[in-house]
């Protein structure tokens, strides 16, 4: 009665880590290909139920979010740039295992800087010299707010996500109060500074007003590549991640490489800020970071923290940010049907990194062997 | 061989999810063109193209209204759905400026934003295209900007909100009578966005409405410092009914507070929409500024060529101040006859809401008062606006102006 062939329970498939370099570029590519294939029918099918609308168009609409005319190019190119910037900030610190949610808020001292030079010196000095000084303020704005908690974790071990996290909160009550100041009417609303004489707004380049935002993103992401690459900073950022006790071990001061680390993290929030107030929005609000603080942790995580591949990953979000809001309007849908659509492509998109390193391996493949 | 079956049931699996796909689209195009109302007569609005921004979307008590208005409109006129482009969700930032810069793109010859913030970038945005028409609610800059494509618009909704009080007081009159509260109980709460003129103008005039019934009403204010925020509203609606407020009102732009009142039995006034769906027990009326007739306004001007007024103010009149459901089941008897009794003084111009003999500050009648008028940056105050006896809101721009505390209320 007791056959011990039954007794061994073999698993219908069971999953396989790939060795490392396993996979040919092109099968994890084809992989990733396949991936928004499929997530673009499930999509179909979602469209036709919830919406009947036909699914052609509505990605036709998608893309009109990106392409459908030079402003709205220029529109994606600028959502992208402040989306890689921000990204660009946390990649040394999420590299190094310093879970820094608190971007948003750093991003937002950034801005919170710039405005006070702005509105409170915004017509007594030359504009260059105003341009300069805001700059310099964000920067040392994004870089307190980055060292607050980096301190504290380096010092006394104390939990940096939820320390960044509420120092978001109060950023965005710093804000809220300085418009409270700033505006006495009570709408809360700062609306543009400096509209007539254009004070501390950074100037359009060949007719392009959100070029400058654009080039000073590309330089940033060629130097953090090589920061992160080939640096003996990003080399001792990688072995703090990887391991904290074999960088001590190597001789490596961690203390010191966190602070170091959250110092450039969050100057380069601090330069997002600038960027929002001095070449974009040319006001302050608590929205003014709009979320990006942290849809750019997805943004960091799919490019594997590659400063390149992250150009991809932002343009790939702004594109489907821009295209839900063009899809909204165009069929006169809810932008959360959109957001839903976008929801799914990522879904994929993250689901397909699975497959690539890891193998499945059914049943009736062992036995074929 | 294995394989090529595999991807042979994969690549028909495709085919059939996109068959079907397309089939679905197919319907829908046909549906459309059935739907299509004919053009209304004497006028060909093929012209017309509408584009309205809006800071939330529909789940947004305010931006609701503007979005059905829109639609109301579309359908009057007989507008394609190419002709209107509503883009929801568009923050009060340079974002705004994109979004009417991409109307204006895509041919709009109106834009209409609904929210404060947006003012500066539609002006900015009206600047650099005088051929097209902007209008923006609640802003204060068109009177003296000297940009001739950009407006302001709002409406009388003081009007509106002093008839909604009127209702709220006979509901208190009914309490009183039947003995459930003393006449010195009588004290209503009020849920407002910020310390702003537009909600204290907003619930000063509801506050007079109620005091026009019952004398010894008081008031209290809560501010949640943001305009939609529904647990927050929620929160500060429970605050007033446990502070002894036995009914309630609000400015601010989500269902929280009625909600919480429809839980507690609280009888609840509403702005912008009719919340008996959502408070079928509490629910006591409800007014709203109907922006159709402004955007049919400016739809015809554009048509005709004509210009548009700087600051564009509805009224009773024009249809833009509406009462939405007296609610039967909740409201006090013969509610309805004596709001329209109400209604009447105002059309006939015999009752204004700030009537400085109703009401006092600091214990004193209000015989002038400098309002903050003109949008220099200054935030001084500098225009004149009691006269005749009242307080003249909306007279001056259209945007409200009242910012006074009146005695009877107090602000938590």
């Amino acid at each position: 009665m007791n056959n011990p062939k039954e007794k061994i329970h073999e698993p219908l498939f069971h999953i396989v880590k790939r060795s490392k370099d396993a996979l040919p570029l092109w099968k994890s590519w084809l992989i990733r290909a396949i991936a928004i294939v499929f997530s673009l029918l499930v999509c179909s099918v979602i469209i036709v139920l919830l919406t009947n609308q036909n699914p052609l168009e509505v990605f036709g609409a998608l893309l009109k979010g990106s392409f459908g005319s030079e402003r709205k190019f220029w529109n994606m190119l600028q959502n992208l740039a402040m989306l890689l910037c921000i990204s660009l900030a946390i990649t040394p610190a999420f590299k190094m295992k310093f879970w820094n949610l608190g971007a948003e808020g750093q991003v937002l001292i950034g801005s919170l800087c710039s405005m006070v030079l702005m509105f409170t010196v915004g017509d007594k000095i030359p504009n260059l010299v105003l341009i300069l000084a805001m700059l310099a303020a964000s920067i040392l704005g994004g870089i307190i707010w980055g060292l607050i908690p980096a301190v504290f974790k380096a010092k006394w071990n104390t939990n940096e996500s939820l320390f960044t996290l509420m120092m978001n909160y109060i950023a965005i009550q710093l804000v809220s109060f300085a418009i409270m100041v700033w505006v006495p009417s009570g709408s809360s609303v700062m609306g543009l500074v400096n509209s007539s004489t254009k004070a501390g707004w950074i100037p359009d380049i060949f007719g392009q007003k959100y070029l400058f935002n654009i080039i000073v993103v590309a330089a940033l992401t060629v130097f953090m590549f090589v920061y992160l690459k080939s640096s003996k900073h990003g080399y001792e950022i990688s072995v703090v991640g990887e391991s904290e006790n074999t960088a001590k071990y190597i001789g490596i001061n961690v203390k010191k490489v966190i602070i170091r680390t959250m110092i450039l993290s969050g100057a380069i929030c601090g330069l997002a800020g600038f960027l929002l107030v001095a070449g974009t929005n040319h006001t302050i609000s608590k929205d003014l970071a709009g979320g990006n603080g942290f849809t750019a942790i997805m943004v960091s995580w799919l490019a594997k923290f590659n400063p390149f591949v992250m150009v991809i990953t932002s343009f790939l979000i702004a594109f489907l940010q821009r295209g839900a809001g063009e899809i909204a309007t165009n069929f006169n849908l809810n932008t959360s049907i959109a957001d839903i659509l976008t929801g799914i492509i990522i879904f994929f998109i993250i689901g397909s990194e699975f497959f690539i390193n890891y193998q499945i391996k059914t049943k009736a493949k062992k036995e074929d062997k | 061989m294995k394989k090529i079956a595999k991807i042979l049931s994969i690549v028909l699996a495709v085919a059939l999810v996109l068959g079907l796909a397309a089939c679905g689209g197919k319907t829908e195009n046909n549906g459309e063109n059935n739907s299509e109302n004919p053009v209304a007569a004497g006028a060909d609005y093929s012209d017309i193209k509408f584009g309205l921004i809006c800071l939330h979307d529909e789940n947004s008590t305010y931006d609701n209204n503007f979005i059905s208005a829109v639609k109301e409109v579309q359908q009057n006129l007989g507008l394609s759905d190419d002709q209107v482009l509503i883009k929801t969700n568009i923050p009060e930032t340079e974002a705004c400026l994109n979004a009417a810069e991409e109307l204006v793109d895509e041919g709009c010859n109106f834009i209409f934003a609904d929210s404060f913030g947006h003012e500066s970038y539609i002006l900015q945005a009206a600047q650099e295209n005088p051929d097209v028409q902007f209008a923006h609610a609640t802003g204060t800059h068109a009177h003296d900007a000297g940009v001739p494509n950009f407006h302001n618009a709002f409406a009388s909704i003081y009007e509106g909100r002093y008839l909604t009080g009127v209702a709220a007081g006979l509901k208190l009159q009914e309490m009183i009578d039947s003995g459930k509260i003393t006449a010195d109980q009588a004290k209503v709460g009020y849920v407002g966005a910020f310390d702003y003129a537009e909600v204290k103008s907003g619930y000063t005039s509801f506050f007079l409405g109620v005091r026009s019934i019952v004398e010894s009403a008081t008031m209290e204010v809560v501010y949640t410092n943001s305009w939609f925020d529904i647990a927050l509203e929620r929160e500060a609606a429970l605050k007033l009914i446990n502070d002894g407020c036995v009914i309630i009102s609000q400015h601010a732009d989500s269902e929280g507070a009625p909600k919480a009142c429809e839980e507690k039995g609280v009888p609840n006034v509403a702005y912008n929409i009719n919340t008996e769906s959502v408070a079928p027990n509490t629910a006591l009326v409800s007014s709203r500024i109907n922006w159709a007739p402004f955007f049919t306004l400016c739809i015809d001007s554009v048509l005709k060529g004509e210009s548009i007024d700087a600051d564009w103010v509805g009224t009773i009149a024009t249809g833009s101040v509406e009462l939405l459901g007296v609610n039967e089941k909740v409201a006090a008897e013969g509610t309805q006859a004596k709001l329209d009794e109400v209604k009447a003084q105002f059309e006939a111009g015999t009752l204004k809401v700030f009537d400085t003999s109703t009401f006092t500050v600091d214990g004193k009648t209000l015989d002038s008062y400098l309002a903050d008028i003109d949008d220099d940056g200054t935030f001084s105050h500098e225009t004149e606006v009691v006269s005749d006896g009242y307080f003249h809101e909306s007279v001056y721009r259209s945007a409200p102006c009242f910012d006074i505390v009146i005695d009877g209320i107090t602000e938590a």
